[in-house]
């Protein structure tokens, strides 16, 4: 049988999973939004060094907010709650995405990466905290908006099952989400959607504030962490290499939209100055771009020295990851100070 | 970075797909730009997916030597370490381990061995041959 209306949902190629995801279920359901809004009014950007929690041998180094992070902080900040559902049994799990699609509401699923069958070979790893949009079925085919994706893909029923329980570190359990009507009066319904100026800038500073937070081992005391790590590697050991090649994965590979989501929240505060009408914010934007241009250097650098093309220099690696930690402590400095 | 400099170069690991990257056109906007790929992702990615291409090797050469079970060959095979398998297979790793020699491999029960495979995604059969 097949999900009875087949919903109009319009895809958009997105560079990062959850903010992609976001964006394209709250323009579905009538608030338009742009990735780059989605993940800026949900304080996106981060940095985070966490080297007593491993994942395939690797130390955890992220670019972004924990997985979540996105729907709860867009959620929260225009004041849309995400409906939001996990199961014991799978069955239960895809009895309950059918019903839905059977009333023809459109879905954000977490999944893995690694069973999910339109993914190519080399990109398939267990990596549990993927999201997608599912806007249909046709028979045991599920239609998914797969935000990474250029165009829209479909996934066999019994995979997408698999997909979203697959077990181990940040597990789904079928997690499945829809935004909830707005309340009445709420401020979304009456722009027609979109963000208002004091939820953009209340945004902004708190990832000015996270990044400049006197904890070792997120913002850019994190990245200076890292980069002393960094200083300390043998240039001899395979493990060495590993970590370098480690760090630009996550802040290139994984759908960060380049430069560790620098240029997406570049992006993000190009249109906040205008809907905050603030030609300071463009001058950010501006800044913030330079910076991101930056991190694509130090991951060229890296890379060839991965590759074997430069000789393997630490202490340079180092020095490159801790000068952009310089650039951004005076960068969300003064970005906080611009918005205080 | 400018729409003239994303990288269109192609990466093998993405196999065709298109990657979205934020870049600033003629008009100074900030916009999404489909790249084809950067070889530095693609050196990285590669290395990640090369770390357990040569742990899958190393196992398939300990299991042709009667040192390891082919338990071990499937697990790094499906891309897991030990960690990763025994969260998915709710088994706990020193068992795991155990089972990685032949001997015991050889005497688990069918329950047992569907549990693995399940975690794995294989059938018992190919479970317990090497490809």
């Amino acid at each position: 049988m097949n999900s009875a209306p087949l919903a109009n949902f319009a895809h958009r190629h997105a560079a990062h999973c959850e903010s992609g995801s976001v964006a394209n279920l709250l323009t579905h359901y009538g608030c338009p939004l742009s990735e780059p809004m989605a993940f800026g009014l949900a304080g996106g950007l981060s940095f985070a060094y966490l080297n007593f929690i491993r994942i395939q041998e690797m130390p955890l180094i992220a670019y972004r907010v924990p997985p979540r992070g996105i729907v709860k902080g867009v959620g929260k900040a225009l004041g849309i709650p995400f409906h939001v559902e996990r199961f014991r049994s799978p069955l239960a799990g895809t009895a309950r995405l059918d019903a839905l699609l059977d009333q023809g509401q459109v879905v954000g699923l977490q999944t893995s990466v690694f069973w999910l069958p339109y993914f190519p070979e080399d990109m398939r790893f267990h990596f549990n905290a993927h999201n997608l949009v599912v806007y249909g079925r046709e028979g045991d085919e599920y239609l998914i908006s797969d935000p990474v994706f250029e165009h829209p893909v479909r996934c066999p029923r019994a995979d997408l099952e698999r997909a979203r329980f697959a077990k181990g570190m940040l597990a789904p359990k079928g997690l499945l989400y829809y935004p909830q009507a707005p309340a009445q009066g709420a401020p979304v319904m009456q722009n027609g959607g979109g963000a208002t100026p004091q939820n953009i800038t209340r945004s902004i500073r708190r990832v000015a504030r996270n990044m400049l937070a006197p904890v070792p081992v997120v913002g850019t005391s994190g990245m200076r962490w890292l980069a002393r790590r960094i200083a300390r590697l043998d240039p001899k050991a395979a493990a060495s290499s590993r970590l370098i090649g480690h760090i630009v994965r996550m802040q290139e590979e994984i759908g960060t939209g380049g430069g560790g989501f620098r240029f997406l929240y570049a992006a993000f505060l190009q249109e906040a100055a205008e809907s905050c009408d603030s030609p300071q914010l463009a001058e950010f934007s501006a800044r913030l771009l330079d910076i991101g241009d930056e991190w694509r250097a130090f991951a060229l650098a890296a890379a060839r020295m991965v590759k074997g093309r430069d000789a393997f220099d630490p202490s340079a690696i180092a020095g490159l990851l801790s000068a952009q930690a310089d650039r951004e402590a005076i960068f969300f400095r003064d970005l906080r100070s611009a918005l205080a | 970075m400018d729409i003239s400099e994303v990288p269109q170069e192609g990466n093998a690991t993405l196999a065709g797909l298109r990657k979205a990257v934020y870049a600033r056109n003629a008009e100074n906007r900030i916009v999404s730009v489909a790249s084809a790929g950067w070889e530095v992702e693609e050196i990285v990615t590669q290395q990640a997916a090369d770390i357990f291409s040569a742990y899958t090797t190393a196992a398939h050469a300990r299991v042709l030597k009667g040192e390891s079970s082919p338990l071990e060959y499937w697990m790094y095979a499906r891309r897991m370490d030990l960690a990763t398998f025994a969260q998915s297979s709710g088994i706990w790793r020193w068992r795991i381990r155990r089972h990685f020699q032949p001997a015991l491999f050889a005497r688990l029960s069918p329950e047992m061995l569907d549990r693995y495979a399940d975690a794995l995604g294989i059938s018992r059969q190919t479970l317990c041959q090497l490809p």
